[in-house]
């Protein structure tokens, strides 16, 4: 080891603690090096042993969720999770936040959250083909939230449209818990030959490492470490100089030039530099295959000229990856990435002894074995204990809650509020269509895309109610993957695997590594009863501001496989005449509705129960009745309950809305008949002589059928027990519903 | 019938076009790379597909124009090859100077997707001559910088050479404001030069030909070509 240069700042216990480090890990440090390390490698362990790429407060309870199934080509721990669609095709998918880069700078943000997560799917070998994304943001009345929304949108339409991936669909949430710290979740969905995964390893003694893409400068060091792990304060706004800048075009030209060289034999391993950059990409490449990287920094395309080895090794600049390509074929790698006009150089290779050298002018700046930095960290046990106040939290009192006599005004605001309105101002930002793939554009209950070369189509949903987590996050997070299951199921897709983005407050307080438990425990337990595998998945702590936690909110994203893509079935309703049916059973529930919270401005109450039993029948029952082409739509119903659901099927369809006239008769209270959001219910509608062979179906699975009524009219007319309930012409609604979030974001404050 | 998709390094509808092309309408159909500066003669037509060419910082198509490639589109169109630039390809083939006009940011400032009404106004070229008069095609648009814009003069001699070949309309063919989705002068949506042999369309007709979905109106585009014959 070289003795470090005088400019080398000295390793005092201050310089510790501004990476972020406590004082035990930096003495577990020294033990696992046998010495003190210098700057550069305390930059290195930093990053690689910071929460975001550590896991460290997570990972014990991420190893309990199921993450096997004869279709999981690769689970956790590769870049993306891969399942076996046939045909020898597979899906290559992973969603992952960027939030508090997105709360800093929401354009940039945003942009680059996109960036990453295509880039985490076309490093295994596969062409992206889809986004989703989920987003969420603070009070509409507060007035930041109009900015970042409007700079997320943006960030996410700049980046997503020019590199020619569709964004297909997703979700927008408001709720002041994200006044301080906004969600942005993204997902990717790629399509990959089975034969073709690539992984993320630095296999072949001798083998060259090589650098693509973007030029490595200043930007984005510690984002991982200072940004992502951390929770806000005042000093957040300072942090803007760690958020990266996108550069869409240049991500468009690394996809085409990796999935050009991956055609050859002689590309080893692939990996994204995303957090921790070269740092990571290096070390967890090398981890994987048990061999180690020599690296010269000096032939790094640099941005600016004077960085040092600590700066080019932590930068977080976008668009880059490393490959590791056999000895000799160095040149012909070179040659197709300079066809794109991509930067590129051969920087180093890969030893046998496994640990990571870097020279940067002739000296050694860092030599680190390779298993300290990727798995030193010690997983903490971090104590956890149920919030005090979640027995409040969960009181309802409903008969201090007056049973209205007509639901015509709650229809109205709960169509026009911000969390059911029309996502149509979100969405016509987005490309949706290019690649000629999206056989139901957004605004169903999932997108489908069709399989080119096969008949098949795969649906997707992202799904969370994160009021249902705070007031239960055991019972809210298998409500987010039965909902998110039953969006596939409606639009006539199986799911066929998992990916998860848990966003949740600071874990060093008990309190929220309490809802992180029960989350995970929801989630697992939900996946092992419906059979789905869980095979990708990040992690988001620290989302809080001066204290203040956002709802624990586990974002899930499902994958659904259609075998035959004609099942491919939207929620409208499409033929005057048609009957109208539900599916499942109303219960009388309002906790954690989006009623109470619309009309009467509560978060409070159990959010409704949930059988998997049941939830699991309604399912397949949907699914038959899709491939036995007995029924015409099929919606599910969720925020705002069966009237809702009902509205939405009347507005959504596109030609134009149509009308439908239900009777009820129940003994329930008539805001939760309608506005209830008990679960693992669906609305259909089907052609007059369907009804007996549903009803039959139905018994078969167990699943209570009811029939509501007939598509038809100008009107969504609602009588309960022979009394008119909702009378409203469906035009209106359809103009509440569908200019309410553009009438918003274009208001100025 | 053979026809050529050019390919700059952003492109993004370049399979799309293709996949219409080949697999949908049986054509042969080939890539042409935007740094190839061969002569085009051996294609019946060429398209310059959409996309983010150079990724379009700067203006739209602005650096697209420099590629070698459209040294030899320029050649081909002069001798009186057919080409068809869709959206992005609209902006490039202004900024070579093969069509009139210009394209601003649309008026909202926001990037739009979303199915749209034209109507048919010259039937009368190699582009919409399967189309018939006043025919109404619904086909999506997917741009930032749509807003087309000519000053009156070079507007009076596009009207007066029949060079206005799409106008945004709504439903039954009407041309109005409300149907204008980005500002557009006069709803202009598709024009082409005076010889006819040039178009540049914003809306994506290969985002409506595959027979997976209902609405085929953007085959009626290619269709038109296909009866043009040779260039």
């Amino acid at each position: 080891m070289n003795e470090p240069r005088s400019a080398d700042p000295e390793i005092t216990p201050q310089v510790v603690a501004d990476h972020g480090l406590t004082p035990g890990e930096y003495q577990r440090i020294q033990e696992l090096l046998g010495r003190a390390p210098n700057i550069t490698e305390l930059g290195i362990f930093s990053v690689m042993w910071s929460e975001h790429c550590s896991y460290k407060s997570s990972r014990p309870h991420l190893k309990t969720l199921p993450s096997e199934g004869p279709r999981v080509i690769e689970g956790p721990g590769e870049n993306a999770g891969v399942v076996d669609i046939g045909d020898g095709l597979a899906a290559v998918f992973k969603i992952e936040s960027h939030n508090h880069p997105s709360f800093v700078e929401p354009h940039q943000g945003a942009a680059t959250g996109v960036g990453g997560i295509m880039r985490d799917v076309f490093t295994m070998g596969a062409r992206p083909i889809a986004l989703l994304n989920s987003l969420r943001f603070g009070d509409p009345a507060d007035p930041k939230t109009r900015f970042l929304l409007n700079g997320v949108v943006e960030g996410i339409a700049g980046y997503g449209n020019c590199t020619g991936v569709p964004t297909v669909g997703g979700e927008v949430y408001f709720d002041a818990c994200y006044n301080g710290n906004i969600l942005v979740n993204a997902f990717c969905l790629g399509l990959v030959k089975t034969d073709r995964v690539f992984r993320a390893r630095a296999g072949g003694v001798g083998n060259a490492v090589i650098y693509v893409g973007s030029k490595t400068g200043r930007d984005g060091i510690h984002g991982a470490s200072l940004l992502a792990s951390a929770e806000f304060d005042d000093s957040t706004e300072e942090k803007r100089p760690t958020v990266q800048v996108g550069d869409p075009f240049t991500e468009k030209l690394l996809i085409e030039a990796c999935l050009e060289i991956m055609k050859k034999d002689w590309v080893i391993g692939v990996q994204d530099m995303g957090a921790a950059g070269l740092t990571s990409s290096s070390f967890e490449m090398a981890g994987r295959e048990g061999t180690g990287i020599e690296m010269d920094l000096s032939k790094v395309p640099l941005r600016e000229t004077g960085m040092t080895p600590y700066e080019i090794m932590l930068s977080e600049s976008q668009e880059r990856m490393l490959f590791v390509v056999e000895k000799g074929y160095e040149e012909e790698a070179l040659e197709i990435f300079r066809k794109w006009d991509l930067d590129a150089a051969f920087i180093g290779h890969v030893t046998e002894q496994p640990c990571v050298r870097i020279l940067f002018e002739g000296r050694e700046v860092v030599n680190l074995p390779v298993l300290p930095v990727v798995d030193g960290c010690l997983g903490l046990e971090r104590p956890s204990k149920r919030p005090a106040d979640l027995d409040r939290r969960t009181q309802l009192d409903l008969a201090a809650i007056a049973e209205p006599a007509s639901g015509g005004e709650a229809i109205k605001k709960l169509l026009g509020s911000l969390n059911i309105a029309s996502r149509e101002w979100v969405y016509e930002q987005y490309d949706h269509m290019v690649r000629l793939n999206t056989l139901i554009l957004p605004g169903s209950d999932a997108a489908v895309l069709r399989v080119k070369d096969t008949n098949k189509a795969l649906a997707l949903a992202v799904d969370c109610n994160s009021r249902y987590c705070y007031l239960d996050p055991y019972r809210g997070a298998q409500i987010a993957v039965s909902e998110c299951a039953r969006n596939i199921a409606c639009s006539g897709g199986e799911p066929i695997g998992l990916t998860n983005c848990l966003n949740f407050g600071n874990p060093e307080r008990p309190e929220i590594m309490w809802q992180f438990e029960q989350a995970i425990r929801g989630i697992g337990d939900a996946c092992r009863f419906f059979d789905i595998p869980v095979v990708s998945g990040n992690v988001s702590l620290y989302n809080e501001t001066k204290g203040e936690a956002i709802f624990p909110t586990p974002t899930i994203a499902l994958v659904g496989l259609l075998e035959d893509r004609d099942w491919q079935t939207s929620q409208w309703f499409k033929n005057s005449g048609d009957e109208i049916g539900l599916l499942g059973e109303t219960l009388e529930e309002l906790g954690g509705s989006e009623y109470l919270k619309v009309m009467h401005g509560l978060t409070q109450g159990s959010p409704p129960a949930l059988d998997l039993e049941r939830e699991k029948n309604v399912q397949a029952l949907c699914r038959d009745l899709i491939r036995g082409r007995h029924i015409h739509s099929a919606h599910d119903c969720s925020e705002g309950g069966l009237a809702v659901a009902l509205a939405e099927a009347c507005i959504t369809r596109p030609e134009a809305p149509i009308g439908a006239a239900v009777e009820l008769s129940s003994p329930l209270r008539k805001d939760a008949l309608l506005f209830g959001e008990t679960q693992s219910r669906v609305v259909i509608s089907y052609p007059r002589q369907a009804r007996e062979a549903i009803a039959a179906l139905a018994h078969r699975h167990k699943t209570p059928f009811t029939f509501l009524g007939a598509i038809g009219g100008e009107a969504l007319a609602v009588t309960v027990n022979g009394e008119k309930f909702i009378h409203e012409d469906v035009k209106t609604l359809h103009n509440l519903w569908r200019g309410s979030l553009g009438n918003y974001v274009r208001q100025t404050t | 019938m053979k026809c050529g998709v050019v390919v700059f390094p952003g492109s993004n509808c370049d399979h799309d076009c293709y996949h219409i092309l080949k697999h949908v309408l049986g054509l042969s159909t080939e890539w042409i790379w935007h740094k190839d500066n061969a002569d085009l003669d051996r294609f019946d037509w060429v398209v310059l597909p959409g996309g983010f060419s150079f990724g379009d910082y700067l203006r739209a198509g602005a650096i697209a124009r420099l590629s070698p490639v459209m040294k030899a589109v320029t050649r081909y169109a002069n001798k009186g090859g057919r080409v068809l630039g869709i959206c992005n390809g609209f902006q490039i083939l202004l900024e070579a100077g093969l069509l009139p006009g210009a394209l601003l940011n649309n008026r909202s400032q926001k990037f739009i997707c979303k199915t749209v009404h034209t109507v048919v106004e010259n039937p009368d070229t190699p582009f919409t001559r399967h189309c018939g008069k006043n025919a109404v095609l619904q086909i999506p648009i997917a741009h930032q910088q749509g807003n087309f814009y000519a000053d009156d003069e070079t507007l009076k001699r596009m009207a007066d050479h029949g060079q206005v070949l799409l106008r945004y309309a709504d439903a039954e063919g009407r041309v109005t404001e409300a149907a204008n989705p980005n500002g557009s002068v006069q709803n202009i949506a598709a024009v082409a030069n005076e010889r006819k042999n040039v178009m540049g369309m914003m809306p994506h007709p290969e985002r409506v030909a595959d027979p997976l979905w209902p609405n085929l109106d953007g085959q009626s585009i290619f269709q038109s070509l296909i009866h043009s014959g040779a260039s």
